[in-house]
C-alpha cells in the first residue's frame, strides 16, 4: 500500500488545473470538439431531473395522503418510489455526471474529442435501456432488489451504452498530452471503471443459479452504496476540486492531502455497503467491516474539507458573486455534512434508533442532490458558456434556481432525518408502549415539509431548464465576461 | 512504474478488495447453505425452509410487482439492533438460513408500515383483541388481509397504506353471492370480489413465518403481543 499511496504525492506534480498552460485557441478547439456530447448529456439530464421532480413531488403527496391517486396501478407509490429513484440515479445524475467527466477529461487532458457520434450512440442506447426499465418498474415488472429494480434487459442495454461512453471517455485519458494527472483526473478515471464493475456484478449476482438468499441483498446493497458514494461521489468531488481553485484563480492548497484524501477514499468505500443491512440476516462480520471502513472514511471527509475550504480562504466573496462557486462551494459544504452524516448513522448504537426510518433517505437526498447536484449545476454554469458562445442571460434566474435548490433541497433532506429522528426515537422508546401506528403519525408534519422542499426543487428545475433552453438558443448575454451575481471591484477583478 | 500505472493499480486493487470482501468471502459462507433437517431416530420429521411453489411464488411475484417492499420490511432485528423482538414483531431474530430460498430475498429498507416477517405466524393470524381494537383486529386471516387489502383505512384508522382496489374486480350478483366476496358495502346487486392476484398476495402473506426454531439463534420464550 505504500508504493501505491506514494505515487501521486510527490509535491513536484501541478497542484492547480492544468489546463491553463496552454493557448485559449486550443481551449476553444477542445471545447468545440466536445460540445454535441456534452450539450447532449447535459440536456437529456436535465429531461429526466423534471421526470424525477414530478415523480418525487407526487411520491411525497402519497405518502400524506394515501387516497391521492389511489386504485391507479402505474402511479401507485411502491412502483413510483422505485422509478423516481431510479430515474434522478440513473438519468439525471449518471446522464450530468458523464457529460461533466466527458468535458473534464478533455479540457484537463488537453485532447480533442475523437467522433463524439460514439458518446451520443452510447447515451441514447442507455437512455433506451433506462426508458424501458423505468416503464417497466410502472408496470410492475421489477427486480424486486431495492436499488437494481430496473430489469435485466435494459440493464443490459445500459451497460452496452455505458461501455461505449466509458471506453471513449478512457480513449480521452490514455491520449491526453498533459502527462501529470491532475486530482479531478484520479477521481474521474476511478469513478469510470467502478461503476460498470459493480453494476454489472450486482446483475450477475441476481441472475447467477448458485447465488441465492441474502447475498443477493448484500450484492445489492454494495452496489448501491458504491453507485452513492463512488460513482456520483467521484464525479462530484472531482468536479469541485477543478472549478474551486479555477474560478479563484489560486491552486489547490494542498496536492499531499489530496492524494491521503483520494486513496482512503478509494480503498475504503468500497467496503462500507452492509451498513446498509445492519442488523440484518447477514453474517456480523460483514457489518463490522463496514462500520470499520465508514470510521476510516473519516479521514477522507476531513482531507478533502480541509483542502476545499484552505483554497477558498480569504475568497469567500466569490460565494457573492460567481454562481458558480456558489452551486460548487455549498455542494462541498453539503459532502461534509452528509459523509459526517453517514458515518454517525453507520455507528451500531445509532442505526439501531435510525434504521428503518427515513433517515437513510435523507442522508442519500443529502449526497445526490445537495452535494452531487449542487456541484453539477455549479459545473453546467462554468461549461455551458464554453459550449455555446454565450454567457447566462440572467442572473436573477441563477440567484432563483439557487434558491429553490438550495433550500428546497435541504427542507427536504432536513424534513428525511428529523422524521426518521422522530419516529425512530418513538419506536425504540424502552417500554414499546407507543404503537406502531402513532409512531407514524408523528412523520405527517414532516411530509408536508418534504411536499414544500419539492414544489421549492420543481420551481428551481423549471427556472434552470428554461435557462438551459435560452443557452442552447443563444439568447445570453455576449460572450467573454461570466454572469455574475453582483459586480466586482476593481481589485477583485484582476484577482479574478 | 509511472504515476498513471499506481493510479489503475490502485483503482483495480481497490474494487478487488472490495468485491473479495462483499461478494466472494460473503457467498462462500453462505452459498451452501441447506435446510434444517429434524429427525428422529433416522427418519425425518421437519424440513425447514421450504422451497416457495405454487401460490407462495404467485403471491411473492404480486408482491414484489406492487412495490409493497418499499413500506414493509421483512426481517426481525436482536435486541442489540432495535426494538423488534419487544414489539413482538418476531420470536427470533431472522438470520440467512430463513431466505435461503427467495430469489430476492423481500428483506426492505423502509418501515413505513410494520414488518411482515412473521404476519402469517399463528399468534398474528389469531391474537386476542385487546383494549385497543382500531389497531388490532381479532384475526388477522384471510379475510381481514383481503379487507385491508381493498380498503385499509376501514380496518385501520388513519392508515398510511394506499387502497389496492384495483387487485378486486365488481361483480353483479347472479343467483348466489360467491364465496369469495368481500364483506363491505357496495352498489346493492353488485359485489367485490378478490381477482386472482389478490388471492395470491393474501396467500403468500399468510404463508409469512419466521418462528420456526434453527438451531444457530436463540428463540424468546415469553410471548409478546404484536404492536
Amino acid at each position: 500500500m505504500t508504493a501505491v499511496a506514494t505515487a501521486p504525492t510527490s509535491t513536484t506534480a501541478p497542484a492547480s488545473a492544468g489546463d491553463t498552460s496552454y493557448p485559449a485557441v486550443e481551449r476553444a478547439a477542445i471545447d468545440a470538439s466536445a460540445r454535441w456530447p456534452v450539450l447532449f448529456f447535459f440536456g437529456n439530464g436535465l429531461l429526466w431531473l423534471m421526470l424525477a421532480t414530478v415523480l418525487g413531488l407526487i411520491a411525497s403527496i402519497e405518502l400524506y395522503s394515501p387516497s391521492f391517486l389511489a386504485g391507479i396501478p402505474f402511479l401507485s407509490y411502491g412502483r413510483i418510489w422505485p422509478a423516481f429513484t431510479n430515474t434522478m440515479s440513473f438519468g439525471w445524475g449518471s446522464l450530468a455526471g458523464l457529460g461533466v467527466t466527458i468535458w473534464l477529461l478533455a479540457r484537463l487532458g488537453r485532447v480533442r474529442v475523437k467522433f463524439p457520434g460514439v458518446l451520443v450512440t452510447g447515451a441514447v442506447f442507455w437512455q433506451v435501456g433506462l426508458t424501458y426499465g423505468i416503464i417497466g418498474i410502472l408496470l410492475g415488472k421489477t427486480t424486486g432488489l431495492e436499488g437494481l429494480e430496473i430489469p435485466t434487459g435494459s440493464a443490459v442495454l445500459m451497460l452496452i451504452g455505458y461501455l461505449l461512453i466509458a471506453v471513449w471517455a478512457l480513449l480521452l485519458f490514455s491520449f491526453r498530452s498533459q502527462s501529470t494527472p491532475f486530482i479531478s483526473v484520479w477521481y474521474l478515471v476511478a469513478a469510470l471503471f467502478w461503476f460498470p464493475w459493480s453494476f454489472a456484478v450486482a446483475h450477475a449476482a441476481r441472475v447467477l443459479p448458485n447465488v441465492s438468499g441474502v447475498v443477493q441483498n448484500l450484492v445489492a446493497a454494495w452496489a448501491s452504496q458504491n453507485f452513492l458514494s463512488i460513482w456520483l461521489t467521484s464525479i462530484g468531488l472531482a468536479a469541485a476540486y477543478y472549478l474551486i481553485p479555477k474560478v479563484i484563480n489560486r491552486p489547490v492548497h494542498s496536492y499531499n492531502l489530496a492524494a491521503i484524501g483520494f486513496w482512503s477514499f478509494i480503498i475504503f468505500t468500497g467496503m462500507t455497503g452492509a451498513v446498509r443491512l445492519s442488523g440484518g440476516p447477514i453474517p456480523a462480520w460483514v457489518v463490522t467491516l463496514s462500520i470499520a471502513s465508514s470510521i476510516i472514511l473519516l479521514v477522507q471527509i476531513v482531507t478533502v474539507t480541509a483542502n476545499l475550504v484552505l483554497t477558498m480562504r480569504g475568497q469567500y466573496h466569490m460565494v457573492y458573486h460567481s454562481p458558480t462557486i456558489r452551486f460548487t462551494f455549498f455542494g462541498a459544504i453539503a459532502f461534509t455534512v452528509a459523509s459526517v452524516i453517514g458515518l454517525l448513522a453507520s455507528l451500531r448504537s445509532v442505526d439501531s434508533i435510525v434504521h428503518f426510518t427515513q433517515f437513510q433517505n435523507g442522508q442519500s437526498q443529502l449526497v445526490i442532490y445537495s452535494f452531487f447536484s449542487m456541484v453539477i449545476f455549479g459545473a453546467i454554469y462554468y461549461i455551458l458558456p464554453r459550449l455555446v458562445g454565450c454567457e447566462w442571460l440572467s442572473s436573477s434566474m441563477i440567484s432563483l434556481h439557487f434558491w429553490g435548490s438550495a433550500y428546497g433541497g435541504g427542507l427536504l433532506a432536513i424534513a428525511l432525518l428529523l422524521s426518521g429522528l422522530v419516529t425512530g426515537s418513538a419506536l425504540s422508546a424502552p417500554d414499546t408502549e407507543v404503537h406502531f401506528n402513532t409512531a407514524m403519525d408523528l412523520s405527517s408534519y414532516f411530509i408536508l415539509g418534504r411536499i414544500a422542499g419539492w414544489i421549492m426543487l420543481a420551481i428551481g428545475h423549471l427556472i434552470f431548464g428554461l435557462h438551459f433552453l435560452l443557452m442552447l438558443l443563444r439568447i445570453g448575454q455576449p460572450g467573454g465576461e461570466p454572469t455574475l451575481f453582483a459586480p466586482m471591484g476593481e481589485q477583485e477583478k484582476v484577482l479574478h | 512504474m509511472n504515476r498513471t500505472t499506481y493510479l489503475l493499480a490502485g483503482i483495480v486493487g481497490s474494487f478487488a478488495l472490495s468485491t473479495f470482501a462483499l461478494v466472494l468471502v460473503p457467498q462462500a459462507q453462505l452459498g451452501s447453505l441447506q435446510p434444517q433437517f429434524t429427525d428422529d431416530e433416522g427418519k425425518i420429521t421437519d424440513i425447514y425452509p421450504i422451497e416457495n411453489r405454487g401460490i407462495v411464488e404467485a403471491g411473492r411475484a404480486v408482491y414484489i410487482s406492487e412495490g409493497c417492499v418499499y413500506c414493509h420490511s421483512q426481517q426481525v432485528r436482536d435486541e442489540q439492533n432495535g426494538s423488534d423482538l419487544e414489539r413482538g414483531w418476531g420470536v427470533r431474530r431472522t438470520v440467512a438460513r430463513d431466505y435461503m430460498f427467495d430469489s430476492p430475498p423481500l428483506l426492505g429498507s423502509s418501515r413505513i408500515g410494520p414488518d411482515l416477517a412473521n404476519v402469517g405466524s399463528a399468534k398474528w393470524r389469531n391474537e386476542p383483541a385487546d383494549e385497543n381494537p382500531q389497531y388490532k383486529p381479532a384475526k388477522r386471516d384471510a379475510a381481514w388481509q383481503l379487507l385491508h387489502l381493498y380498503k385499509p383505512n376501514v380496518i385501520v384508522r388513519d392508515s398510511k397504506m394506499p387502497s389496492y382496489s384495483y387487485l378486486f374486480a365488481k361483480h353483479k350478483i347472479t343467483g348466489q353471492r360467491s364465496v369469495d366476496a368481500l364483506n363491505v358495502l357496495t352498489e346493492p346487486g353488485y359485489e367485490i370480489v378478490p381477482k386472482p392476484e389478490a388471492k395470491a398476495l393474501v396467500g403468500y402473506l399468510l404463508t409469512l413465518d419466521k418462528s420456526h426454531a434453527l438451531k444457530e439463534v436463540k428463540t424468546a420464550t415469553p410471548e409478546v403481543a404484536a404492536k
